[in-house]
């Protein structure tokens, strides 16, 4: 379903604040994986998920889709194919509108916007049922304006509204980081609900190791612009908390040691 | 009362003015100076065609594509080109001086001679009532006056109207989206540069509309006509947001109306009352900062009334 290779991108190059964000990332997930993306501050992964949304050009590398080379297209190209979710909750949705014209809208993503009724009865009662299934009250008050949601039932609609229909990929980038404990529960729960409904191909940035030991079927750390480790399967499965904390420490260890020294190292003992 | 009704008139006008910059205040959240060149655009195509001879329903029609061209230009400056909106809009104005000067061939056009839409209104009237004068609640008025605002009242309301309609199709529900939260509309698969073009056009469109009806209504088109118009549109648009609240769509369009046609009432008034003409500017922007401020003073006060029990 998705397959990328070798993307680079390093922003300010050649200034002082150049950095090298992704160096050769290569990714290959079959439909219906759920990838989990784990990695410290500037690890590259939110730069990854970004890069696979077409927020900006590759400098070098290739991503392909459902079968095309989605590597050229702008960002409102690639929507069609992709959902998302963003870590803001106040990212995913317009706070003036209200929550059933944010989900009519999301209801065509991707398709050209026509002149006909935003709200036809037909929509409104799609509306009301899929989001009675989120159990959280909220089908009682389409009309109300999102802004006077909490974040996680906003993260809840922006859901909704990536997965309304069925996208190719997935994306989910630490979607649950800004809530409190209560609201990120319950987010994953609607999460796992829809991904496994829907058999989506996920693609999920956390840095929260429970939520990586315990969800997905494939499992990457990120290291400075790099994929440090791979686990797949039944590694996958058997991988807990230490055993990530203990990978975790790996590299630090390894970043004591300026990064040529460590290349050098590795290739003469190990 | 021919007072009242000529400034009943020019406020229902200027609406028109009001909703252009409601578009690309409110849901673009842009202040878009174009609208100083588009107004006065609007009314010089309009009055050149109308002494050429043209029917001045098409000649209003033309005044209004001349805005939908500035609007789109302008946008284009600011998706295309990347430049800050304010600057666009401020290019696009100093521009358009020179181009209205173009369409005029001269500083001023009046309309003495020539078919409006307000002669023809008068026709109309006379032909309807009969008679010079109506009776009007105890007051005596001119047909003609009482007929123009008839339907310029009709004119507005077709437009508040198809406007509800627009911003209520999917198409009108992803531009305000796109203003809101241009972010998340891409990540819905909008191309959000294409809906800033077409909404600034409209915007633009409408204000042209509104100088080319003002220029038949006060019988010229003026190269310096709309010098300072941006700021009567948003005092409009502010005024009516006080008095209606920004809840819903429809109450925001209603607003933005009454707050023009409250505006000139006002003005209208304080001109009675010895006003200055000079000082009009100035009263002016007094009037939106206190139409700004109160509601937040407002809010305020119910608070000295709760600390008052502890002193």
């Amino acid at each position: 379903m998705l397959t990328v290779s070798n993307l680079s991108k390093t922003f300010n190059a050649g200034t002082v604040n150049e950095v090298r964000a992704l160096r050769g990332v290569s990714l290959d997930l079959p439909e219906g994986a759920f990838l989990v993306i784990l990695g410290g501050n500037g690890s590259g992964k939110s730069t990854l998920l970004s890069a696979l949304a077409g927020n900006f050009r590759l400098d070098e590398g290739e991503v392909h889709l459902a079968g095309q080379n989605v590597t050229h297209w702008a960002e409102h190209q690639r929507a069609r194919l992709i959902g998302r979710v963003f870590q803001n909750p106040f990212m995913g949705s317009a706070p003036t509108m209200s929550i059933a014209e944010n989900l009519a809208l999301a209801a065509r993503r991707g398709q050209r916007r026509h002149l006909g009724w935003a709200l036809p009865r037909k929509l409104m009662d799609e509306l009301r049922d899929r989001v009675s299934q989120l159990r959280m009250g909220l089908e009682d008050r389409l009309g109300n304006a999102i802004g006077s949601l909490s974040g996680g039932q906003r993260q809840a609609l922006t859901l909704l509204m990536a997965t309304w229909i069925k996208p190719a990929l997935l994306l989910l980038d630490e979607h649950t980081a800004a809530l409190d404990p209560k609201s990120a529960d319950l987010v994953l729960r609607v999460t796992e609900e829809v991904i496994t409904r829907h058999h989506l191909t996920t693609l999920m940035v956390t840095h929260s190791m429970q939520q990586a030991a315990k969800l997905g079927d494939r499992i990457i750390i990120m290291h400075k612009g790099n994929v440090a480790y791979r686990f797949a399967g039944a590694d996958k499965q058997r991988l807990g908390v230490d055993d990530l904390l203990a990978r975790f420490e790996d590299l630090r260890r390894r970043e004591m040691l300026d990064e040529t020294v460590a290349d050098l190292l590795r290739e003469n003992y190990i | 009362m021919t007072l009242f009704l000529g400034a009943f008139t020019i406020g229902l006008i200027l609406s028109l003015l009001a909703l252009g910059i409601y578009i690309s205040y409110r849901v673009f959240d842009v202040a878009d100076i174009t609208v100083d060149g588009s107004i006065t655009l609007g009314a010089a195509i309009c009055a050149v065609l109308i002494v050429k001879g043209t029917h001045p329903f098409l000649a209003t029609l033309a005044g209004f594509a001349g805005g939908l061209a500035a609007g789109t230009v302008t946008g284009i400056l600011q998706a295309k080109f990347k430049l800050n909106p304010l600057l666009s809009g401020i290019l696009v104005m100093t521009g358009l001086y020179s181009v209205n000067l173009h369409v005029m061939g001269k500083s001023n056009v009046p309309l003495l001679t020539g078919e409006t839409l307000i002669t023809l209104a008068e026709r109309l009237g006379h032909a309807g009532l009969g008679k010079p004068e109506v009776n009007l609640m105890g007051w005596l008025v001119s047909t003609r006056d009482l007929v123009t605002v008839a339907v310029t009242l009709g004119v507005v309301v077709i437009v508040c109207l198809a406007l509800y309609w627009f911003f209520r199709t999917d198409l009108g529900t992803a531009m305000r989206a796109s203003g809101d939260n241009p972010q998340m509309i891409r990540a819905l698969g909008v191309n959000v540069e294409r809906y800033r073009i077409l909404g600034l056009a409209l915007s633009n469109g409408l204000v042209a509309l509104s100088g080319a009806l003002l220029a038949q209504y006060q019988g010229f088109a003026d190269a310096q006509m709309g010098i300072g118009m941006v700021v009567w549109g948003l005092a409009s648009v502010i005024i009516g947001e006080s008095l209606t609240g920004s809840r819903s769509l429809g109450l925001a369009i209603y607003g933005a109306v009454a707050g023009s046609v409250l505006f000139r009432l006002l003005v209208a008034i304080a001109l009675r009352w010895g006003l200055n003409p000079n000082d009009l500017k100035l009263v002016t922007a007094l009037f939106v900062f206190a139409a700004l401020v109160l509601p937040q003073w407002l809010q305020r006060r119910p608070r000295p009334a709760l600390l008052a029990p502890h002193r």
